[in-house]
Order: structure tokens, then C-alpha cells, then sequence
């Protein structure tokens, strides 16, 4: 398979282009931040999303979705980074569509997924930094169990229908095995959810559990045996963000050298300066590197290879690195101007920033690596 | 069983039976690199038998057409032959810029004698070919070579001198770029091929930092060049430098694939050891290390994805420009990382134990891959100009 897109999915990208900019575009989030909105997305735009199908990208045709993989997920995540469009869209129709696949739960959830009433949160962190290991306990309760502890930068986590946690029923923190993954209904008693502003603007949740008590049924995949369904949400979520990186890094790399070529001081476009031209040539081959592990992550990942799960970690690194430098250069090419509010390039670095954290930063993917690596 | 998975089947039978087990062992210095040419003595038997072996299927440039020499693959099967090869590690039978720089630009500009003439030698390796492009006051500003070519009648007289000619003393014809006009600069230069044997060549090595001289100085004194060796239109060889000039940073650009594997990973080990949780005793270098290999890993599915962009005719021209900047940059950056790692025995220069010096020489000769073949500053303005289409 060759390591570009191919037709259908070069015409998908333009279908996501163009409803996502004319949708969604940076004004739209403004336009939410500015007047507070508590929900953190328009809802009504996420049931746009479903009719044109996007929700059930990852979903097969069996279920009603449209059976397709993650390079045409990541399609529609780069054009909502580019737009810097909040969505719901990477925590459900990429993570929690990946994490329910093939289980029971998916029957349940998944109809309100394809009809975008649905949102999904994956409460996941426990720290500030994400980590792999998991402390939050559950202990068996009659049928079923008792969960307690508390998690922590759940995007979303607010106002989710269902919550995908993490948690320990079996051995040590750091163990891989003895992790369960439950499915939790937002309205379960014993849970309180704070939710937080992040710089983006956008909303995630700290998660208390106070014994809250669930049904057998709840468990997602084997009791003790999470890991598997949790792999599959790591994935998806590590190449959607790296896919979405890859948005907000183009975005703000296309904002910048459109700005080299437009602002003149001493009489000249400053993108006639060698010391700025070679800055931004550096940048797009940083970007361009970047790009190409992404698409290789979500081919392995759709073939499903074994090679995929250090691929993943390699595009989520990559894109955080790169886009990390898109928005740091956009900022201070922009001088001044781009030090305001009034201007877009300081919404990118936000987001990028935000993103970079999501699933585990460019330090954590590199140092994953370096295990896989035996050093 | 698809064409493809029966080509994969034939393919894998024929490396094994083919390739001396002598030429699945890593490259490990200048000795065990194939260059072909007049002087076969150069060659040890298991790697003239591997490239016999390999030129007699056409599979030293598998996808040039089979009237050149070629071995007529499609771009499928040529990727299948390359997978093949790396999974029983063999080497490349032959090293040549013949294969990777003038043969694209003779498929491309040389008219049909100049193609059967030439492009068959290329593929089996009998005539090594050298670069005159570079001048002492035309380096980067390459087209501002003085290098002449009179019309003489039926040749051209060339006089002038070339600087880091690559191998021009071992090298049995040379690709040259020379003025035959001086009123315009780019417009005012031709190609023309001709053999170092010429009465009036004469080459002198240049000691380099790395204590090698794989660089010359080349002089030409009254060199007769008869004109059926002129490539492309009197005048236009500027295009045809251009075009092989993509080709060469294409070339070079693999120069950041880490060809050594492990290689700095287990060199650090050696040196430093490991914790008690089994990492890197230098957390510092490890994590230098590992931020490196998230870079070249990066940039080994960018080179995926450049060739198969460039199989299809999706590519930028202007992108070997990106490829060859980040390809030599992260080089450079691995022998920094290896030197780092290996400590004081990197340094060692002459001793047994460090094969002469091998990896701080070959530390030193990285660092010329930023600036040959067009500095990374060059590469840059290219790209700034050509794909970000900045302004001046």
C-alpha cells in the first residue's frame, strides 16, 4: 500500500475540508468561548457530523457505520485541528468506538454514536502526566463491583452519557495485567465530576469514584483482562491526536507563511529574510516527516500489524514534536500581533499544547520506544 | 497467489541460492562497498560473483527498461526485490553514480546511442563514473563555473579545473558540466561526458579532516571531447544538471536511514551500561538517543512515502531538496550521538581495537554531507522558494 492517500480518501478530505471550515471554523470557537458555553462543543454540529456519516467512520457496516479505518478517521481529525474545531469526535467515534469494538456494550452504544446524540469520555489519567499504570481500585460487590479513586484530565467528562475508566481489580500499579476497563453511565451514584477549563478552551473533568457501584455487565471485554480493549483505545487515540497535531501544526505553518509573505518591514515581504525562509523550510520538513509517520501509524494500525503499537507511539511523538515547532515559530514570526488575543496564532499553540498531553507527550512515546528498544 | 506473491516467492528462492553468504554480512568499511569499474581487481570473488550474479537479471538497477541493462520491474516488484534483499541482509552488489545520478539523466536527456552505449556499462559495473560539477569559485553558486569547452569541429576542446570530484582517481569517465557560452550564466552551460584516460586529465586526492581523500582536484588541459558525447541541447545542460542534481540529494538523503541498525544503541550500552531497571545508565544519552531515534524512525516512513510519491508522480521536484536537508542533518546527528556514546574509545585514531579509527573518521566524513551535493542552506532556500513559495 503505498504511503499516500488514495482517491477515496483524497475525495473524504476534501468533504471533511470543506464542512469543517465552513462549519466549524476558528470563529465557531470563539464564538464558544466567548459566550461561556458550559458544554464545551455544539451539539448540533456533532449531529452534523453523524449525518454525514463521520461518527461511524470506525464503526462497521454491520452496525450501521461505514466499516472504514483509521487513516480516514485521521482525515477528519487534521481538518477539525486545522479549524481548532472542539468536537467529541476523538473521544467517541475514535477511542470509545475502538474500545467498545466487538463487545457487547458496543450493541448499546453504538446506534447513539452514529446518530451523534452520544458522547463518549475516557477517563484514563490518574496524574498530571499520563502514564500506563493504573491505581484506582475496584473491589467485588455482590454481582458486580465497587469503584473508588479519582481520575483526571477527562475531555468531555462533564457531560458524557458513558465513561470509559480505567481501573485496577487485580496486582500493582504498574502490573499490565489486572486492569478492568468499565463501562460507567454518567448519572451512576458515587461519581462527581468537576469540570475544568483548559487553556484551549476546551473542558475536561477531574472524575471522583466514591464506591460506586456497578453490574457485572459494566466490564468492557475480561475482568482482570482490560488491557486488550484499553490497547485498542490507546491506539485509536494516539494516532487521532497525532492526526489532529498534524492539523493544528499545518494550520498554523500555512498562517505563518502566509504571514512571511504579506507583512513588510524595511520596505520588503519579511519573507524575503534568509534567517526567517530558512526557519520555516525547516519547519515544513519537520511537519513533512511528521506526516508520513502518521499515515504509516494508521496503515499498520488498519492492517492490523504487529509493528502498529510502536508506529502509534513513533506518530504521537513525531506530530507532538513538530507541531510543538509549527506553533512556536507561528508565534514569534507573528512578533507582536502574535502575542494577541484578537489573532488566531496563539489558539493553535493553546490546542497544540493541549493535544501534545493527550495520551502521553512526545517524552513519554520516545521513552516507550526506547523500552521496545531494550535501552 | 497474486503475480506479485509469486514474484516474492521466486525472488526470496533465487537471493538464497545467489547471494554469497559473504555479501549478507554488514557493510562495515570503505573495503566492503562495490564500485565496479575498469579495475575489477578491486573487487574480492564473492562480490564480483554477486554482481555477475545480479547485473546478469538486470537487477543492479531492477526497474531501468532490459535494453539498458535494466531488469524491467515494475515499481511493486522493484520495492519486493529491495524487501527481499534487506530480509536476508544483502548488500547492494554495486555503489555507483552511474546507477544513481547520470543513468535517470541519460534515460532522461541522452539520445538512444548515448543510452545503449553507456547505460549497459552502467549496470554491470564496468566503467566507474565521477562528478564535475564543483569549482574552487563554484561551489554553492554553481552555475557561475568557468570550466570551457571551445568548439573544436567535430569535438570540444575542455580546459579548466573541478574540485571534490568524488573517486575521480579511480574513476574511469566523468559527468561534466562546462561553459560552452559566456554571455548568460545558467543558460550558457552543457553536459558532456568523456573518459578520464583523455590525453590532459589529471587528478590529485584531497586529504580531508577524516585523514581519507575520496575527494580530487581535476584538471583539464586541451581534453578532446568529441560532440556525440554532448547530453541534452548545446546550452540547456543546466536542466540536466538540475534533474541529476535532484537524484543525488535523493541519494544522499538516505545517508540518515541508519544503516547500522542497533549499532548506537549497543555502542552505548558497551560504554555505559544499564540501571537496575535495565535502561541506559546515562539518562541523559538515553533520552537523547531516544528523541533521535523518534527523528529517524520518522524520517525512514517520510523516505517510504517520498518514493512511492515519486513512483507516482505525486512528488514536488523541489522535495529531494526537504529529504536530502533532513536525511544529512540527522546523520550527522547519530555520528555526534555515536561519538558521545563510545566515549574515549571513539576517539582513538589509529588503534587496532577501533578498526583504525573507523567511527571517529566516519564521524568526520558526516560532516560533509551537509554541504555536498548543495549545503543544507542552499536546500533550504530551495525549499522556501519552490514549495513554501516565500517571496525574493
Amino acid at each position: 500500500m503505498p504511503l499516500f492517500l488514495n482517491d477515496e480518501q483524497t475525495m473524504l478530505r476534501e468533504t471533511a475540508r470543506d464542512f469543517v471550515s465552513e462549519n466549524a471554523p476558528i470563529a465557531h470557537l470563539r464564538r464558544l468561548r466567548d459566550t461561556h458555553d458550559g458544554t464545551g462543543f455544539d451539539r448540533g454540529l456533532w449531529r452534523q457530523f453523524a449525518e454525514l456519516g463521520f461518527t461511524g467512520i470506525l464503526i462497521g457496516e454491520e452496525s450501521g457505520g461505514l466499516g472504514l479505518g483509521h487513516v480516514e478517521a485521521g482525515v477528519v481529525l487534521e481538518e477539525i485541528g486545522r479549524n481548532l474545531s472542539p468536537s467529541p469526535f476523538l473521544t467517541t467515534a475514535v477511542a470509545a468506538v475502538a474500545a467498545l469494538e466487538g463487545s457487547p456494550q458496543a450493541e448499546r452504544w453504538y446506534p447513539g454514536i452514529l446518530a451523534g446524540e452520544t458522547v463518549a469520555a475516557l477517563a484514563i489519567d490518574e496524574g498530571a502526566k499520563h502514564r500506563s499504570g493504573v491505581a484506582m481500585r475496584a473491589e467485588r460487590a455482590g454481582n458486580g463491583f465497587r469503584l473508588t479513586g479519582a481520575k483526571q484530565f477527562v475531555t468531555h467528562g462533564h457531560v458524557a452519557d458513558l465513561l470509559i475508566v480505567a481501573v485496577r481489580t487485580a496486582g500493582s500499579t504498574e502490573d499490565a495485567e489486572g486492569v478492568t476497563l468499565f463501562v460507567v453511565p454518567a448519572d451512576a451514584a458515587g461519581l462527581t465530576s468537576t469540570p475544568e477549563r483548559l487553556a484551549d478552551t476546551s473542558i475536561a473533568a477531574r472524575l471522583t469514584f466514591e464506591g460506586v457501584e456497578l453490574d457485572g455487565d459494566a466490564v468492557l471485554g475480561e475482568v482482570d483482562g482490560g488491557r486488550a480493549p484499553l490497547e485498542r483505545l490507546l491506539h485509536a487515540g494516539r494516532v487521532g491526536a497525532s492526526a489532529e497535531l498534524l492539523g493544528v501544526g499545518g494550520g498554523a505553518m500555512d498562517m505563518t507563511t502566509d504571514y512571511l509573505r504579506q507583512r513588510k518591514q524595511f520596505g520588503v515581504a519579511i519573507g524575503t529574510f534568509q534567517a526567517l525562509q530558512h526557519r520555516a523550510a525547516h519547519l515544513y520538513a519537520e511537519m513533512e516527516v511528521a506526516r508520513a509517520a502518521v499515515l504509516k501509524a494508521q496503515q499498520l494500525l488498519d492492517a492490523g500489524a504487529d509493528q502498529a503499537d510502536g508506529a502509534v507511539s513513533l506518530a504521537k511523538a513525531m506530530s507532538g514534536l513538530a507541531t510543538t515547532l509549527s506553533v512556536q515559530e507561528g508565534v514569534q514570526m507573528h512578533g507582536g500581533i502574535g502575542m494577541t488575543d484578537e489573532y488566531d496564532i496563539g489558539l493553535f499553540m493553546k490546542r497544540a499544547r493541549v493535544l501534545a498531553e493527550m495520551f502521553g507527550d512526545a517524552n513519554f512515546h520516545a521513552d516507550r520506544l526506547a523500552r521496545g528498544r531494550g535501552y | 497467489m497474486s503475480d506479485l506473491d509469486t514474484f516474492r516467492a521466486e525472488t526470496r528462492a533465487w537471493l538464497e541460492e545467489n547471494c554469497p553468504a559473504e555479501m549478507r554480512k554488514p557493510v562495515v568499511s570503505e573495503k566492503d562497498v562495490v564500485w565496479g569499474g575498469r579495475d575489477q581487481s578491486r573487487m574480492t570473488p564473492p562480490q564480483k560473483t554477486w554482481l555477475d550474479r545480479m547485473a546478469a537479471r538486470g537487477w543492479t538497477v531492477p526497474d531501468w527498461p532490459e535494453d539498458y541493462g535494466g531488469g524491467g520491474l515494475s515499481p511493486a516488484e522493484t520495492k519486493v526485490l529491495r524487501e527481499e534483499m534487506t530480509r536476508i541482509g544483502a548488500r547492494n552488489p554495486l555503489n555507483s553514480f552511474g546507477i544513481s545520478m547520470l543513468g535517470p539523466a541519460l534515460l532522461k536527456y541522452g539520445n538512444e546511442a548515448q543510452k545503449l552505449e553507456h547505460l549497459p556499462k552502467i549496470a554491470r559495473g564496468d566503467i566507474r563514473w565521477c562528478q564535475g560539477y564543483s569549482e574552487p569559485n563554484a561551489g554553492s553558486d554553481l552555475a557561475s563555473l568557468a570550466t570551457s569547452a571551445e568548439d573544436a569541429g567535430d569535438h570540444f576542446l575542455v580546459n579548466g579545473q573541478k574540485v571534490w570530484t568524488s573517486y575521480a582517481d579511480q574513476a574511469d569517465w566523468i559527468f561534466c558540466l562546462v561553459r560552452t557560452d559566456r554571455a548568460t550564466k545558467q543558460g550558457g552551460i552543457s553536459f558532456v561526458l568523456f573518459d578520464m584516460a583523455s590525453p590532459g586529465v589529471s587528478t590529485k586526492p584531497i586529504l580531508l579532516i577524516s585523514g581519507y581523500s575520496p575527494f580530487c582536484e581535476t584538471f583539464f588541459d586541451d581534453v578532446k571531447v568529441p560532440k556525440a558525447n554532448l547530453v541534452g541541447e548545446l546550452n540547456k545542460g543546466w536542466d540536466v544538471a538540475k534533474y541529476l542534481l535532484g537524484h543525488e540529494r535523493e541519494m544522499i538523503s538516505g545517508m540518515g536511514l541508519s544503516g547500522g541498525g542497533n549499532a548506537l544503541i549497543e555502542g552505548a550500552l558497551a560504554t555505559v551500561g544499564v540501571d537496575a531497571d535495565g535502561r541506559l545508565a546515562d539518562p541523559l544519552l538515553r533520552a537523547q538517543i531516544a528523541l533521535y531515534e523518534v527523528r529517524a524512525t520518522a524520517f525512514a516512513a517520510q523516505s517510504e512515502r517520498f518514493i512511492d510519491e515519486l513512483k507516482a508522480g505525486r512528488a514536488h521536484p523541489a522535495q529531494p531538496s526537504m529529504m536530502k536537508y533532513y536525511g544529512t542533518e540527522l546523520n550527522k546527528a547519530r555520528h555526534e550521538l555515536a561519538m558521545a556514546a563510545g566515549g574515549s574509545d571513539a576517539i582513538e585514531w589509529e588503534s587496532e581495537r577501533s578498526s583504525g579509527g573507523r567511527a571517529a573518521r566516519a564521524w568526520l566524513r558526516t560532516k560533509a554531507n551537509s554541504i555536498e551535493g548543495g549545503t543544507s542552506e542552499i536546500q533550504l532556500n530551495i525549499v522556501a522558494k519552490r514549495i513554501l513559495e516565500l517571496p525574493g
